[in-house]
C-alpha cells in the first residue's frame, strides 16, 4: 500500500539532497576558491614567500581544488566547519549557541503569523471582489513591498521611544519570566510578521480561489450548500496541499527577513552571526551559516511537498 | 514536447502575486487599451517621479553633496531643511535626492541584467533538448534555494562590495526567478499550433524563440521585470542598511537609514525619510504592476 506515495517522497528527498550538494559546491567555489589566497591575506604585510608557502601547506591550499572541496565536504558532513578566523572557536560551536535563538524567533513568528494569514487569505477569497477583499489586496500588496527596517524603525519609534512600553534592543540574558519574553520578542516578531502575513495571505487567497473556481464547488452550491459549508467542508480539505505549500514558501522569507531584523534589534541569532562573519570576512563561519540556512530552506520546502503528497487522497489510498 | 512544467522547488518570489501561480499558456491577446485603475495611476506617478529624480535630483537638490548645511544634527522639519538634517548636520532632502541615483540606478541596471539574462536562458531551456533543459533547471533550483539576501552576503564576503559588484550580485540573485517564469511561459507557448507550424516549416530554433515565442510572452515578462526591480531595491537597501552595500562617502537610501539610526531615539526625520522614500518607490511599483496585470492584460495567465 501507498507505494507510489513512498516513491514520490523518496524522489523528493533525493532531489533535495542533490540540491544541497550543488549548493555546497557553489558556496565552496564562491568562498573557498575564487577570492584569492587566504594565506597571503592572513599574513598581510609580513608575507615572505616562505611563510606564505608554509601557511598554504598548513591550510591545504596547495592541493587541487576538487580535492579541497571533497575534504571540505567530508568535514561538513560530520558537522565540522573548521575554526572561525575572527574568534578562534569552532564554527559548529558558534552555530550551536546561536541557532536556538533564531529558531525561537522563527517559531514565535510562525505561531503568530500563520493563523492570522490563513484567516485573512480564506476570508478575502470567500468574499472575492468585495470592498473587504479589495482593501486587503491593497494592504497586503503594499506591505509586501515595505522594507523591514521601515517597519522596525516605526515600531521602535512608537513602542520604545514614545510609549516606553518595550526595550529597543533584545538582551536575552535578562529573560526571567513570561512577560520578559513577550517584551523582548514583541518587536522583532511584529516586524517579521508584517511582511510574512501579507505574503502568506496573498498566496493562501490564490490557493483557495483556485479551488473555488473548480467544478465541484459549483456542484456543491447547486445542491444548496451554504457558503460557509462549501468553504469548510469542500474547499479547505482540497486546498490543504496548496496552502501548506504557500505557508512553507512564505516562511522561507524568514531566512532573508531575520538578517535585517536580528541586526536592528541586536538579537543574538544565526543571521546576525552571519552578518558579523561577512563584515570580518570570516570565510569558514560564512560557509557554515550559509549551509545551515540552505539546509533549513530545503527542509521547509520538503515539508511542504510532504504535506502536498499526504493530503492528496489519490496518493494515500492506492 | 510534453515536459514537466512545474519543477519541484518553487519560490515565494513567483507566487505572491495572484495570477503568478497559474502558469497556463498566455493567449496572444493584445490589450485593447492600457487602462489603469486609479491605484495604478498613483503607482505610475510615484515610479515616474523617482525615475525623474534619479536623473534630475542632484540638479534640484538645495545643497551640494556633502555640504554641512547646519550646525544642528538630527534637526526636525523646517523651512530651510524640509526633511531635517542628518547626524553631521547635512541637509537630508539633498542627501536623499543624491541617493536616488544609487538606489534607482543600481536596481534598474541589476533588474535589466537579471530579467534579460533570465529570459534568454529560459528561452534557451525551452527550445533546446530535454537534458539541457533538465540540467539548467537543476542548477537554477539549487541557486534559488539560497535565499537571495544570504547569497548576496556570501558574494560580498568573497568579493567585497563595490558598485559593479553589488549590481552583479543582485542580478545573479534574481536570475533564477526570471529564468523559471520565462521558461514556464515559453514551454507552454512551444506546444501551441503556430509554433508547431513554424517547426514544420523548418525554422531554426533561434528564429522560433525570437519571432514566435518571445513576442507572445513579453507582457508577463515585463510585469516580472517590475517585480524584480522591487525585490532588488529591497535587497540592495537591506544590504546598505547592514553596512555591506554602497560604501561611504556615497550613500543610497539604505545607507542613509544606517547612518542616521542613532537619531531614532530623538525621532529624527533623518531616519524615517529615506525608508519612506524606499517604500513609496517599491509600493508604487507594486501597485502599478498589479493594476497592469488586472486591467491591461499583462497578467501571467492572460486572465483579466
Amino acid at each position: 500500500m501507498k507505494r507510489q506515495a513512498y516513491r514520490l517522497i523518496a524522489s523528493r528527498l533525493g532531489l533535495a539532497l542533490l540540491t544541497l550538494l550543488i549548493v555546497s559546491a557553489l558556496v565552496f567555489a564562491m568562498t573557498g576558491l575564487l577570492p584569492g589566497d587566504a594565506a597571503q591575506e592572513a599574513l598581510g604585510q609580513a608575507a615572505t614567500p616562505e611563510a606564505v608557502a608554509a601557511l598554504r601547506h598548513q591550510f591545504g591550499l596547495d592541493q587541487p581544488a576538487l580535492h579541497r572541496y571533497l575534504v571540505w565536504l567530508a568535514h561538513v558532513m560530520r558537522g565540522d566547519f573548521g575554526m572561525s578566523l575572527s574568534n578562534s572557536l569552532p564554527v559548529s560551536e558558534l552555530i550551536r549557541t546561536r541557532l536556538p535563538n533564531s529558531l525561537m524567533l522563527a517559531g514565535l513568528t510562525t505561531i503568530v503569523s500563520v493563523p492570522i494569514a490563513l484567516a485573512i487569505g480564506i476570508f478575502s477569497a470567500m468574499f472575492r471582489g468585495s470592498w473587504l477583499d479589495r482593501a486587503l489586496n491593497i494592504l497586503t500588496l503594499s506591505t509586501v513591498a515595505v522594507p523591514e527596517f521601515l517597519v522596525a524603525t516605526v515600531a521602535v519609534l512608537i513602542f520604545a521611544v514614545n510609549l516606553h512600553w518595550l526595550p529597543a534592543l533584545s538582551y536575552l540574558s535578562s529573560v526571567s519570566s513570561f512577560s520578559d519574553i513577550v517584551r523582548i520578542y514583541a518587536m522583532p516578531v511584529m516586524t517579521l510578521c508584517c511582511v510574512l502575513i501579507a505574503q502568506m495571505a496573498r498566496m493562501t487567497r490564490a490557493a483557495v480561489l483556485d479551488q473555488l473556481n473548480s467544478g465541484y464547488v459549483e456542484m456543491a452550491y447547486l445542491k444548496g450548500a451554504s457558503q460557509v459549508r462549501v468553504v469548510w467542508r469542500h474547499v479547505l480539505p482540497n486546498a490543504i496541499g496548496p496552502i501548506a505549500n504557500a505557508v512553507a514558501l512564505s516562511l522561507s522569507y524568514l531566512f532573508g527577513g531575520v538578517v535585517i531584523v536580528e541586526s536592528i534589534f541586536n538579537y543574538p541569532g544565526l543571521a546576525s552571526l552571519m552578518v558579523d562573519a561577512v563584515t570580518n570576512r570570516d570565510m569558514p563561519l560564512v560557509q557554515g551559516c550559509v549551509m545551515v540556512f540552505c539546509a533549513a530552506y530545503l527542509v521547509l520546502v520538503l515539508m511542504a511537498d510532504l504535506c502536498q503528497i499526504v493530503s492528496n487522497p489519490r496518493l494515500r489510498q492506492r | 514536447m510534453s515536459r514537466p512544467i512545474q519543477s519541484s522547488i518553487s519560490h515565494p518570489a513567483t507566487q505572491i502575486y495572484d495570477e503568478a501561480g497559474s502558469e497556463t499558456a498566455a493567449p496572444a491577446r493584445r490589450p485593447r487599451r492600457a487602462r489603469l485603475s486609479w491605484l495604478g495611476r498613483i503607482g505610475m506617478t510615484l515610479v515616474c517621479f523617482w525615475l525623474a529624480m534619479a536623473v534630475f535630483g542632484p540638479m534640484l537638490a538645495p545643497y551640494k553633496e556633502g555640504v554641512l548645511a547646519s550646525t544642528l544634527s538630527f534637526a526636525g522639519f523646517s523651512a530651510a531643511h524640509p526633511f531635517g538634517t542628518d547626524y553631521l548636520g547635512r541637509d537630508m532632502l539633498s542627501r536623499i535626492l543624491y541617493g536616488t541615483r544609487y538606489t534607482v540606478g543600481l536596481a534598474l541596471a541589476a533588474a535589466v541584467l537579471a530579467s534579460g539574462i533570465g529570459t534568454c536562458l529560459g528561452l534557451v531551456a525551452a527550445v533546446s533538448t530535454r537534458w539541457v533543459d533538465e540540467v539548467m533547471c537543476r542548477l537554477f533550483d539549487a541557486l534559488i534555494s539560497i535565499p537571495s539576501k544570504v547569497l548576496a552576503l556570501v558574494a560580498i564576503a568573497a568579493f567585497g562590495s563595490s558598485v559593479p559588484m553589488l549590481t552583479m550580485v543582485a542580478a545573479v540573485a534574481y536570475i533564477p526567478g526570471a529564468f523559471r517564469i520565462s521558461r514556464s511561459l515559453a514551454v507552454n507557448l512551444m506546444t501551441l499550433e503556430y509554433v508547431l507550424v513554424a517547426r514544420a516549416r523548418g525554422e531554426r530554433l533561434l528564429y522560433i524563440a525570437r519571432v514566435e515565442v518571445l513576442p507572445n510572452m513579453i507582457h508577463p515578462v515585463l510585469a516580472d521585470f517590475g517585480l524584480r526591480f522591487v525585490f532588488i531595491v529591497l535587497l540592495l537597501s537591506g544590504l546598505s542598511f547592514l553596512g555591506l552595500g554602497v560604501q561611504p562617502p556615497n550613500a543610497d537610501w539604505g545607507s542613509l537609514v544606517r547612518e542616521n539610526i542613532g537619531g531614532l531615539s530623538q525621532a529624527a526625520p533623518a531616519v524615517l525619510m529615506p525608508s519612506i522614500a524606499i517604500a513609496t518607490l517599491t509600493v508604487g511599483m507594486n501597485l502599478l504592476i498589479d493594476s497592469l496585470r488586472r486591467h491591461a492584460g499583462f497578467g501571467q495567465g492572460g486572465r483579466p
